[in-house]
């Protein structure tokens, strides 16, 4: 079972969900960390690192000797990653898609394919948790290829969990397809209803099923508790504002360490994750 | 005229609910929304739209199954297994490369341009704002991003204003790429975690490598002394202004649901004396 776990607005919880689950069902489970810009769980798994490795994307590389100048490459490419002058091919690999366009078009052959370095990947254990997360370079733009290489270590059979980014677009849907369940986690605020909203458009966009948590459930107003039930969105679980949970969250500690009755909750959680969908 | 980008590494640190608080204080300015997945300042500033245009970024293949002869070509080439084995084109994996388009022995696929989004100039109580709007699962590639910066920046020079105060956002990818760019400095808005501070580490790290002056401040500061003064300490190592702390404060909430600022909503709360700190170190810093 793949669960993707996503909110639209910033900083509702995600990350503290996606941990907590993970630690709290505890074996056979995965918990990859999709948000390869800034990711956050390993500060709080604390996963034991035993792989390492820099994954590239491929880029062209112009033989100028076989060039003719023709200015097919530039022509074809969509982002502009090439520009042919008269005596001069410029390629500008942060813009290049990986697409090959160029390389199929060429008529000289003069085109091979170079890397660039898009980020790293980690993967490590802790107890019954295997842990998987990107790193995107400081400088690289795309982070979907990133994530796409991070979601290749799924393992059917287990229990993923994915700690999705913030926000509706690209980077979200490389971590939200495909995936059994999507848990959107809110704050009862203008701002989280907002985003919710908007997070909601592209899970049905996607056609999977989905469930709300809401944290910090008591600060704000109960307009995010009336969409959901206009919406047939289930609300699996709520968190009042706790400023234990809180100073917890600020040091690294999980939730599920410091206050063990909350393990009961989240697996109370993923009880009602499996029953939505049978 | 001085560009100021908001930014934060981690979301949910407070940056949008800053921007409208400095809405408030700051004189002559342009807000300008750059976050555009998942905009908020407009559900505080209530815009009135006096502008609206369509933005458009990217196509995406459309295959005429009519005249197409199933030969496969376009989906032995396709990188992103966009097209099926009915040879329709998936709309949301189909990343725009026109390969396909372009090698088609029949010139059977279309590549329409894709309208992604919306671009407007308002006006707020506050003055004049630029905002956007990207649609859902939309590819954000930091093009609108640029868009509506560039806009802030017309408009600051017809108008003769001093400042463009810009919500940016969360990341460090491309739209946070396109967000700082040439600005005249950027604040990062952190919290006292140790997601927090990571985020924020790695958001300076980006500043400093397109060479944007970087100034800091540390929101919701009591939550955890420790970690406060360690990022702190990291920001003077690295030659970041700290320009000061904000205690949590509910204020905040309870502002937002009015849909105010906290200084409309109330005029004593302890955050908001220490915001009028912060902008006062930050108009000095930034030349005001």
């Amino acid at each position: 079972m793949r669960i993707s776990i996503a909110s639209g607005k910033g900083g509702t919880g995600k990350t503290t969900i996606a941990t907590n689950l993970a630690l709290s069902i505890g074996s056979n489970v995965q918990l990859l960390d999709c948000d390869v810009e800034e990711p956050n769980a390993h500060l709080f798994i604390n996963p034991v690192f035993e792989e390492t490795g820099t994954i590239f994307t491929p880029v062209p590389e112009i033989k100028e000797k076989k060039c003719t100048y023709c200015g097919k490459c530039a022509e074809i490419c969509q982002f502009k990653a090439i520009a042919v002058l008269e005596k001069t091919v410029l390629v500008f690999n942060e813009l290049c898609h990986s697409c090959g366009g160029c390389m199929e078009v060429c008529p000289e052959g003069a085109i091979t394919e170079t890397e660039r370095e898009l980020g790293v990947i980690q993967k490590g254990h802790r107890n019954g948790i295997e842990f998987i997360h990107g790193k995107l370079r400081l400088g690289e733009a795309m982070s979907p290829p990133l994530i796409k290489k991070v979601r290749d270590h799924e393992i059917p059979g287990k229990v993923t969990i994915i700690d999705a980014p913030p926000g509706t677009s690209c980077p979200v849907i490389a971590s939200m397809k495909d995936t059994d369940f999507v848990l959107l986690v809110t704050e009862p605020t203008p701002f989280g209803l907002h985003d919710l909203k908007l997070a909601v458009g592209a899970v049905d966009m996607l056609d999977i099923p989905r469930g709300l948590v809401i944290n910090r459930s008591d600060l704000g107003d109960d307009q995010v508790k009336e969409y959901a039930r206009a919406l047939n969105l289930p609300i699996l679980m709520e968190i009042p504002f706790d400023r234990q949970i809180a100073e917890a969250y600020s040091r690294g500690d999980m939730i599920v360490d410091v206050m063990p009755k909350w393990k009961t909750k989240f697996l109370e959680l993923y009880e009602k994750i499996k029953a939505q969908l049978n | 005229m001085k560009e100021l980008i908001v930014i934060s590494g981690k979301g949910g640190t407070g940056k949008t609910s800053l921007m409208a608080a400095f809405s408030s204080l700051a004189e002559n300015k342009v807000l300008c929304d750059a976050d555009v997945d998942a905009a908020d300042l407009h559900l505080i500033t209530n815009p009135k739209v006096m502008r609206r245009s369509d933005f458009q970024s990217g196509n995406t293949a459309a295959i005429n199954n009519d005249l197409c002869t199933e030969c496969g070509l376009c989906r032995e080439l396709c990188r992103w297994d966009a097209i099926s084995a009915a040879y329709e084109v998936n709309s949301i994996d189909c990343e725009g490369c026109g390969v396909c388009v372009y090698f088609c022995p029949e010139k059977v696929i279309n590549f329409p341009i894709n309208t992604c989004g919306e671009w407007f100039i308002s006006d707020t109580r506050f003055g004049p704002m630029v905002h956007a709007r990207l649609g859902i699962a939309e590819e954000n590639s930091g093009k609108l991003v640029t868009l509506v910066r560039q806009e802030s920046k017309k408009l600051a020079e017809e108008r003769n204003l001093d400042l463009i105060l810009t919500d940016g956002p969360p990341g460090i990818g491309c739209p946070v790429i396109a967000s700082i760019g040439g600005a005249s400095a950027v604040l990062i808005v952190t919290e006292p975690t140790v997601s927090g501070k990571h985020d924020m580490e790695r958001v300076a790290q980006l500043a400093m490598h397109f060479k944007v002056p970087a100034m800091l401040c540390v929101n919701k500061f009591d939550l955890n002394l420790d970690v406060t003064r360690d990022i702190e300490i990291f920001a003077k190592e690295k030659g970041l202004t700290c320009l000061g702390r904000i205690p949590f404060d509910p204020v905040f909430t309870k502002a937002m649901v009015q849909a105010q600022t906290i200084f409309e909503y109330s005029n004593g709360s302890k955050a908001g004396h220490a915001i009028k700190g912060i902008w006062n170190n930050l108009s000095y810093e930034l030349g005001l």
